[in-house]
């Protein structure tokens, strides 16, 4: 196993961000153990500024802020992980980010991918494949007269 | 450097060779900027900061916590320390790097410092706008050496500073005639700090 890609660094943490401690903890029990680290930087709570685009332009206007919780820690091998997670989730925060550290390493990152990432991914897409066909039974089709014909 | 630069997270830049900043980054960073703030009050008086950061060499303790206090995004830095020393700034400052001398507002020399005169000044209008040097020297010394004069010192107070590059009070006596403008320089030694702001007069001594 080599380096990790951009893109398959960005799914774990994607992945982690939206699972938060309540979706992490439970996968960890069956986990291979986590490296000891150290807190580089927060767990901190703080705000983002959440831009939209709107009008025929797609001009960009700043819809509103949000809150979000930041982590970054280092692992003594010196890999270092990083975490963003919407709202206030500071345990959650940490544990992503040092689950990204980890998943870093080439020979931890098979065990944790199974172990941690892949059955979170799993849960995630199903629950946003039932939320999108229950929004999809109560699609209504409005028809025109020259369709009806 | 650009805004958009400026917002970019820093992940994939500093990859592997991370310290931490501030254990506190609140309380710590209020601490260490009382300490400039005395330091500044009383120029030649040898502050001590309670608990500095423990930053990459070549970076002080000092100078790194005068730099997590001071610096944010919307001031550029510019510093000899060195890659690993830049990505830890940029890290837990968020400070953009300048370009030059004449860029920067904050610079931070761990070796010989560039000519005072090559810092921006700031304007007659906007004094405020000038540099400030975080110079790391060997060591601060009160009692003996330099004979401080000047804003904030009622007679006198001496200042021994080991390891201040070569002509820096000439260069220093030449700075001070630019006033209003003119660059404040911050010293670093350890964990300790000493200013000398821009109306501080220094004679040899």
């Amino acid at each position: 196993m080599s380096e990790a890609t951009t893109e398959q660094r960005r799914g774990w943490m994607g992945v982690l961000a939206r699972a938060g401690a309540k979706g992490i903890l439970p996968r960890l029990e069956g986990a291979p153990p986590l490296p000891p680290h150290s807190r580089l930087r927060g767990p901190e709570i703080g705000l983002t500024m959440l831009r939209g685009r709107a009008g025929g332009d797609g001009a960009p206007f700043n819809l509103g802020e949000m809150t979000v919780t930041r982590c970054a820690v280092r692992l003594e091998d010196g890999r270092v992980g990083h975490a963003y997670l919407a709202g206030r989730d500071m345990r959650g925060a940490e544990l992503a980010a040092v689950l990204d550290a980890a998943l870093q390493d080439p020979e931890r990152r098979p065990g944790l991918m199974r172990a941690v990432v892949d059955p979170l991914a799993a849960e995630q897409a199903a629950a946003r494949e039932a939320s999108a066909r229950k929004a999809a039974a109560t699609r209504v089709r409005f028809l025109t007269m020259a369709n009806m014909r | 450097m650009s805004a958009r630069d400026r917002l970019r997270p820093p992940v994939a830049a500093t990859a592997g060779t991370l310290l931490p900043g501030f254990a506190d980054p609140v309380l710590d960073a209020q601490s260490a900027f009382r300490a400039v703030l005395e330091a500044m009050a009383r120029p030649g008086r040898v502050q001590r900061l309670p608990r500095p950061p423990a930053p990459p060499a070549p970076i002080l303790p000092a100078a790194g916590a005068v730099l997590l206090a001071l610096v944010d995004s919307a001031t550029p830095v510019l510093t000899d320390a060195g890659a690993e020393a830049e990505a830890w700034l940029r890290f837990h400052a968020g400070c953009p790097l300048a370009d030059g001398p004449a860029e920067a507002d904050f610079l931070l020399a761990t070796g010989t410092p560039p000519p005072l005169a090559a810092l921006r000044a700031g304007t007659d209008e906007d004094p405020q706008l000038s540099a400030t040097l975080i110079l790391q020297v060997q060591a601060l010394e009160e009692g003996s050496g330099w004979r401080l004069t000047g804003p904030g010192i009622e007679r006198e107070h001496r200042l021994r500073v080991a390891g201040a590059p070569p002509g820096f009070i000439a260069e220093r006596t030449a700075n001070a005639a630019l006033f209003p403008r003119g660059v404040d320089v911050i010293l670093c030694a350890g964990d300790r700090v000493a200013a000398l702001p821009r109306t501080t007069r220094i004679e040899e001594g």
